[in-house]
């Protein structure tokens, strides 16, 4: 299955990825392959097989509901590339 | 041309866990920023989610209490999208497999039962919280994680008033079932409405709009009557509904088109690999139905039938389970339904509104209440006086029986006591009494007012009306 051009640069944009022109190419040829051997599976039978959402067969990993304590604010803030010393701080985010 | 309006709400309800539905931080409103944040909530590589148990008991609960069916094998996925305030560049969801599904609430539009279908419930997780400044935006990620409940409705409502009514008996059940406070003004309940119009009678549906951004039930209902009377112009017009989600400008009572970036959303939905499947047997679904309370509406027909309470008095006092509890620990002691649901409904209500309290924190205890109404009952005190009482125990705590007995409350019962009294009264309003024999009964009241001043109140009704027709006649 051959993928589009705009279809690399509309996934990249959701990534938040700004490729080049020759990335734009070389993408579109190796997920086209990737697609391709992807197509390969198709043609296995799988009618009654479950989808599978985890590698291992297991269910119900949880906890119980008692907190533990969190990171330092010191340390939540370690890599930001900005902080005020209590918050995150980013690039305007315009909304609305 | 007469118009349907279909509606179908969506509501997200944050759930008062203590702790967070993937990580062990704890869940708090009003913390100091970012001092609730682990790696999981920075989404940090090599950190792993771990589901809450008592997520899914929330989860499980609600999906009883509005009579869904609790799904046996669920996945979890992940809807992807980026904004700061959720750093996973994910939100951990449920997409295709909701816990719950195929459920229904009842309301009661004008005198009528209305059944509203609900699609699903979900599981998610809440992002932070951004606050947009001049020279950039600042992230707080105490609230990233919070468990939340998203109840989908079916497109089963048909006017915005019903809109509000659905909100309000949701809300009503949520909080009987203790898994959430549902307050819309401090986000933890929050709603949005998908609203469309057809030619009355006509099977397919119009183009619907999204409406976000109200903050109080008041302003959904207010949203959808709004935009379903600009579709109506759009569409009479002869233009077309554009599929749009606008948001809800409270200043200007309007709705507005967001300016959207470039997303038609795309969130590319695909299952959550670092949970494992999450499988609910009999006996979990069990556990959780013999822990629910029992819910509003067998309540307020159980109040209505046990208690011969009125339609109306029965639906405001089971409309809060602390409200419901409180009036009938009230019973317990002294048992007359009707006169301490009037009690609690007009009296411990406006108590409660004036201290800011709840029901179970009330100033005067069910028990207090009681006794209170023993005294008014076998008329050792007028209504009045039992009022003036009612404030004190709310101001002091002290006990009905202490408060009269200190105070010299008792209603005057004793006939030659108020005999001389009124005799003062006839002696000092002879015009009055001139006037009354002369047929104007109806000053009778003023007599009985007087009395009434001259006791502070405390006179028994019944003998001073007696005996002023007595000495009138």
């Amino acid at each position: 299955m051959a993928l589009l051009r705009e279809e690399v640069i509309y996934i990249a944009g959701l990534a938040r990825l700004k490729l080049s022109e020759e990335e734009i190419e070389r993408y579109t040829r190796q997920l086209s392959d990737i697609l391709g051997y992807i197509e390969q599976l198709q043609e296995l039978d799988i009618e009654n097989v479950a989808p599978m959402s985890h590698v291992l067969d297991i269910v119900n990993v949880m906890r119980e509901d008692k907190a533990l304590p969190p990171l330092s604010r010191e340390a939540v803030l370690a890599n930001a590339v900005e902080h005020d010393g209590q918050h995150f701080k980013v690039l305007r985010v315009i909304k609305e | 041309m007469d118009w349907d309006i279909v509606i179908g709400l969506e509501v997200h309800v944050q759930l008062n866990t203590k702790t967070k539905a993937f990580c062990a931080c704890k869940v708090s409103y009003g913390d100091p920023p970012n001092t609730h944040v682990c790696p999981v909530c920075l989404g940090y590589p090599g950190s792993l989610p771990v589901l809450n148990r008592a997520v899914v008991d929330s989860a499980i609960k609600l999906g009883l209490a509005t009579h869904c069916r609790i799904r046996e094998y669920n996945t979890f996925a992940r809807k992807n999208y980026f904004y700061p305030d959720l750093p996973k560049g994910y939100q951990i969801s449920q997409y295709k497999d909701p816990i719950c599904y195929e459920g229904y609430v009842d309301i009661a539009v004008r005198g009528e039962q209305k059944r509203i279908g609900l699609t699903r419930i979900h599981i998610e997780e809440d992002a932070g919280k951004s606050m947009h400044g001049e020279d950039g935006t600042l992230v707080d990620l105490n609230r990233c994680g919070t468990p939340l409940l998203e109840i989908v409705s079916e497109p089963d409502i048909h006017a915005p008033e019903e809109a509000y009514t659905y909100l309000n008996t949701l809300k009503q059940i949520v909080r009987y079932t203790g898994i959430s406070d549902c307050n819309m003004e401090e986000g933890s309940m929050r709603c949005d409405a998908n609203i469309s119009i057809k030619p009355k009678g006509r099977k397919a549906l119009g183009t619907r709009t999204e409406l976000k951004n109200m903050n109080s039930f008041r302003n959904v209902e207010r949203a959808l009557k709004y935009e379903a009377e600009r579709q109506r112009k759009v569409l009479e017009s002869g233009a077309a509904v554009t599929q749009q989600t606008l948001l809800w400008d409270e200043q200007s009572n309007q709705t507005k088109a967001m300016r959207s970036k470039e997303d038609s959303h795309d969130y590319r939905y695909f299952p959550e690999p670092d949970l494992s499947p999450l499988r609910i047997d009999d006996a979990w679904i069990g556990r959780i139905r013999s822990s629910l309370p029992e819910l509003p509406d067998a309540r307020k027909k159980r109040f209505t039938e046990l208690y011969g309470l009125t339609e109306e008095d029965a639906a405001l006092l089971s409309s809060e389970k602390e409200i419901a509890d409180y009036f009938e620990n009230s019973l317990q002691t002294f048992n007359n339904p009707r006169l301490t649901g009037n009690w609690v409904k007009n009296e411990i209500l406006r108590i409660l509104s004036e201290s800011g309290k709840s029901a179970a924190e009330s100033p005067v205890t069910p028990a207090a209440l009681a006794g209170l109404l023993q005294f008014l009952h076998n008329n050792t005190i007028t209504p009045q006086t039992a009022k003036t009482v009612l404030d004190e125990m709310a101001a002091t705590g002290k006990a009905a029986a202490d408060i009269i007995r200190d105070k010299g409350l008792e209603q005057i019962s004793d006939s030659s006591e108020l005999e001389s009294l009124i005799e003062t009264i006839l002696k000092e309003n002879p015009a009055e009494c001139e006037r009354y024999r002369g047929g104007e009964t109806k000053l009778l009241a003023f007599f009985i007012g007087q009395v009434m001043r001259g006791t502070k109140g405390k006179a028994d009704q019944t003998l001073t009306r007696k005996i002023l027709e007595k000495k009138l006649g």
